[in-house]
């Protein structure tokens, strides 16, 4: 990777200052299947929407939501394959730090670690910037939960609730009416649900969607279907 | 000859009730000859985080600038203090990573952690790390300050009891070394804060 002929940056700068292949990565992630995250005062959670292509697809063998340390997780929209590329070297550089440092690396610095490399990727020579962004779900070195948003162009912000992809208006309108600073992570979920549910089109299932948890003191983890499917009854 | 003890060195760790106290001499010397008497082996890297290093000079000031410069890297990017356990560990990566090209400092990490509690452990020059509840030593006497460490130290002592402890293990211990004494400090840190002391021994 990079040690091609191309030693020149393929992201130029436009006239206007725009870097047009991260606008155009935006776009990428603007097609892609809805993610959204709401932090509560006591946890995190991110959910997203894993509708397949068909029905012969089996729904077992795509994972959208991801553990990178024992205390974070990621999420996104966008391309699926650039994910998994972040995926494998967000999960090695946390490792690095653990190895290092002899401590869960918090989730400030996963984030601004792997914004760092997605920045990377818009002036190395030889390479494009990622088709995703992500959703960091996780625990800060104080134990407070945290949750962020990191773009194809290497910003990174944090947030109390957000969504991207497909329909992330419509959702971040539904959840900015219904975020409350003194939210418990058991409403998060259900409210996480409910705007999922806003902008689906079909039937929501315990099977086509994906849920992240983590609690503040515990750890990341992904709900099973079963446990999706609790709460989904709770919200019917 | 050996590089260890070119230059001399003994340096004490002790832990008492919330609180730490750590001791060192005060000698520089070019094996027989000393060279001076205020040479620096305790360093303050946080108010409450003391690290130790007895070896060879020069890696002694080496290590401190080394690890100076890790910590405050780490405390720009985290926003946070360096707790104890996380210096040691970092310390011990730092002296492997020279595996085969050591550092030649045996040292020590003395401090208390977020909660107060006293911390101490020491490691061998290739980063070898042991956590300890009670005392710790380094340097070209371990042999004597084990022996009185051993016999004069008992838990949960008070601040005050601590420093006498500490500074007699430490001057009876050099006192049979060639080439470590000169002089000692002490350095007691409590959650209140760090009391500093020089010790007078045997100028020889």
């Amino acid at each position: 990777m990079g040690d091609s002929a191309y030693s020149f940056s393929l992201t130029t700068f436009s006239r206007t200052g725009k870097l047009l292949q991260i606008e155009y990565a935006l776009n990428a992630v603007a097609n892609g299947r809805t993610a959204l995250g709401i932090c509560a005062q006591d946890g995190v959670v991110i959910a997203t929407d894993k509708k397949l292509p068909s029905v012969l697809v089996d729904p077992e063998h795509v994972q959208k939501i991801e553990k990178i340390t024992p205390k974070a997780g990621f999420c996104y929209a966008g391309v699926g394959p650039d994910y998994r590329v972040l995926v494998k070297r967000s999960r090695k550089s946390s490792q690095s730090y653990l190895s290092e440092y002899g401590e869960v690396q918090p989730v400030h610095q996963l984030v601004t670690d792997t914004a760092s490399t997605m920045q990377e990727y818009t002036q190395r020579g030889g390479v494009r910037p990622f088709g995703i962004s992500l959703l960091v779900a996780g625990l800060d070195s104080d134990g407070k939960p945290a949750l962020f948003q990191v773009d194809p162009s290497g910003s990174y912000f944090g947030w109390n609730a957000t969504a991207i992809g497909k329909n992330y208006v419509s959702a971040k309108n539904f959840l900015e009416k219904r975020w409350t600073e003194d939210m418990e992570l058991e409403d998060a979920i259900h409210t996480a649900l409910l705007t999922l549910r806003e902008g689906f089109e079909g039937e929501m299932t315990a099977h086509n969607i994906e849920l992240g948890i983590v609690k503040k003191d515990g750890e990341f983890q992904v709900l099973q279907p079963s446990q999706i499917q609790d709460y989904l009854d709770e919200a019917n | 000859m050996s590089v260890m003890t070119y230059n001399g060195a003994a340096i004490i760790a002790m832990a008492g009730k919330d609180c730490v106290g750590i001791a060192a001499d005060r000698r520089l010397g070019v094996q027989l000859t000393t060279i001076a008497t205020d040479f620096p082996k305790i360093f303050q890297m946080q108010p409450k985080l003391f690290v130790g290093l007895a070896g060879l000079g020069t890696d002694v000031q080496t290590l401190k600038n080394l690890l100076e410069f890790r910590m405050n890297l780490y405390k720009l990017k985290e926003e946070r203090d360096m707790s104890p356990k996380v210096l040691s560990h970092m310390l011990g990566k730092i002296l492997y990573s020279k595996r085969f090209g050591p550092y030649f400092v045996e040292p020590i990490v003395a401090g208390l952690d977020e909660s107060n509690k006293p911390f101490l452990s020491t490691m061998d020059l290739i980063g070898a790390t042991s956590e300890e509840k009670d005392f710790v030593v380094s340097g070209t006497c371990t042999g004597n300050m084990f022996g009185m460490c051993e016999s004069l130290y008992k838990p949960n002592m008070e601040a005050e009891e601590l420093f006498e402890t500490l500074a007699q293990a430490l001057l009876s211990s050099v006192d049979r070394d060639a080439v470590s004494g000169w002089g000692g400090i002490v350095h007691i840190i409590t959650k209140e804060g760090v009391l500093t002391k020089e010790l007078k021994g045997r100028q020889d």
